[in-house]
């Protein structure tokens, strides 16, 4: 069974909001929602200076507190590709998974239901790759299986220095940034 | 020394960002009344179990609390309903029992309070409210039964501590599990909160007993209703030295909170920078004056102060008098503290550690 995480590489990201524009145009994301958001990152004190542009969005944990928190099972694990997903006709909007969510990745739809990336999967299911992926003008994202060790993700994580967002948090991300 | 940090994002979700406020008036709101109603239950519960070994059968607590609890509840339940976004939805709760979810077992929990509660009312109900015991004679053959029993009365009183131990640990516990709010990664919590409830809910006593008249109840449709609330049992009300014993367990129970506020600020004071930045929201953040002016100053030392003294002149018409005063000030802190814990608590973050 398949485990799809992200890799992007932060050396190529120039945040030029093609994902998050694709996200919104593919998912009907509401006007002032994002399902995915551009983060910036500045370093040390001038002129020793390091930056960071990032491409951000629900990292589908392996160790979801988000699903764990859910008092109805509307965030759940999907057995495809091991995604987190939410029901919206399951969700009762009690935001716990907002509070428990380290990432801020989820927000309150307008019609009552929490939203949140899904990683593409109706475009996944189709054989494609998730919206943002497939417009990124650099290549710098690269969606793919990490159970398999042959898959593209896989392979750049073996060849190059990477870190997730708040593993302190003990949530095991899938969401990979390149160094 | 680490390096300065500057984050800036495209993200601009409402409720979401600048900084998280999804919950806002309505689960301080449920969470204060959800532990007053706790300490209510204990309280009655302790009351209903003197009660049942014939000690003290005409105690306030033990008739009063559960009618009080129920009203109140029904007020929480109105707040946490209204706090949810897709509310037409609420019933999903009871379709499922989520383990690992605190607020699946808090659904199922408050089903059970709501049973017990009904159950301990009908102790009361159709004695205080004839015109309800006259018309459903059922109710007054359970109530009949329930009185004339000290074992089921016993039993009730087990049911009321056991449900308003879990209950005002719930309420805790419910903030204390979401490790990405570190504001609310203390143990201290869950027990901070019960202390808390059952400090309001025997401020919320005292009240009542402060409010309630001498004579019998009134016996209409709705004015036996109100009356209810705060009337005493029978032709005679029970003997106002009493209050004194509620005064020494309020006393014990701030005590015993503050005591347990010390804890949870030195447990976050000498944990990560996560946890220290989260408790400076508190100690000289935005929410300091509330903090420590209103929860611990107003609402727990002064009440202190004041019911320490009214106990040492040893004059009940002079603690009836003066009774209302550390009884607001308790209410107003207890519910202070969980309005502040919910907003900085959602305002806390964890902090990247960084190359």
């Amino acid at each position: 069974m398949a485990r799809f995480g992200m890799v992007i590489d932060t050396r190529k990201c120039v945040g030029c909001m093609d994902c998050v524009v694709a996200c919104q145009t593919e998912n009907d994301v509401p006007a002032g929602y994002c399902r995915d958001w551009i983060t910036t990152e500045v370093r040390g004190t001038f002129p020793n200076l390091t930056m960071e542009i990032r491409s951000e969005r629900c990292n589908h944990c392996d160790d979801p507190p988000c699903v764990s928190c859910c008092p109805t099972g509307a965030s759940h694990v999907e057995d495809f590709g091991r995604v987190v997903h939410v029901t919206a006709d399951k969700c009762i909007g009690c935001k716990a998974c907002l509070a428990a969510c380290p990432y801020g990745a989820r927000y309150v739809h307008p019609k009552g239901y929490v939203d949140k990336c899904t990683f593409c999967t109706h475009r996944v299911k189709d054989g494609l790759d998730p919206a943002c992926v497939s417009v990124c003008p650099t290549r710098c994202m690269h969606f793919g299986d990490l159970d398999d060790p042959k898959s593209q993700v896989n392979k750049l994580l073996a060849s190059r220095r990477w870190h997730t967002l708040l593993p302190e948090a003990g949530t095991r991300p899938r969401v990979f940034y390149l160094t | 020394m680490s390096a300065a940090v500057e984050f800036t994002s495209t993200r601009h979700n409402p409720g979401v960002d600048p900084v998280l406020a999804g919950w806002t008036w309505e689960i301080p709101v449920y969470l204060f009344v959800g532990g007053a109603v706790a300490g209510l239950m204990i309280m009655g519960g302790i009351a209903l179990l003197r009660a049942a070994r014939g000690e003290q059968a005409r105690s306030f607590a033990a008739w009063q609390a559960p009618l009080l609890g129920f009203a109140l509840l029904n007020v929480g339940m109105l707040a946490l309903w209204l706090d949810l976004a897709h509310r037409w939805y609420a019933w999903r709760v009871f379709l499922t029992v989520q383990p690992s979810a605190p607020m699946s077992w808090g659904s199922w929990t408050l089903l059970l309070v709501y049973g017990v509660l009904l159950a301990s009312m009908l102790v009361r109900l159709p004695s205080s409210w004839p015109w309800l015991g006259a018309r459903l004679p059922l109710l007054q053959r359970a109530s009949d039964a329930l009185t004339g029993s000290p074992r089921r009365l016993a039993a009730l009183g087990i049911a009321n501590v056991a449900l308003g131990v879990s209950l005002g640990t719930y309420t805790g516990l419910l903030l204390n599990t979401m490790v990405a709010r570190p504001l609310w990664n203390s143990a201290a919590l869950p027990l901070l909160f019960l202390l808390s409830g059952l400090c309001a809910g025997s401020a919320l006593l005292m009240l009542g007993a402060w409010l309630r008249g001498d004579g019998a109840a009134p016996s209409g449709f709705v004015t036996g209703g109100l009356a209810t609330l705060v009337q005493p049992l029978g032709e005679t009300a029970p003997p106002r030295e009493a209050l004194g014993e509620l005064v020494r367990a309020n006393i014990g129970f701030i005590v015993g909170e503050l005591v347990l506020i010390g804890l949870y600020v030195a447990n976050l004071a000498t944990s990560s920078a996560s946890h220290v930045q989260a408790l400076a929201l508190l100690t000289t953040g935005p929410f300091a004056a509330s903090f420590w002016g209103i929860d611990i100053a107003l609402g727990l030392l002064l009440p202190l102060a004041v019911q320490a003294l009214l106990l040492a002149q040893r004059s009940p018409a002079l603690l009836l008098r003066w009774l209302p005063l550390p009884a607001l000030l308790v209410v107003a802190g207890s519910f202070t503290l969980r309005w502040v814990m919910v907003n900085a608590g959602q305002m806390s973050r964890l902090i990247a550690a960084g190359p």
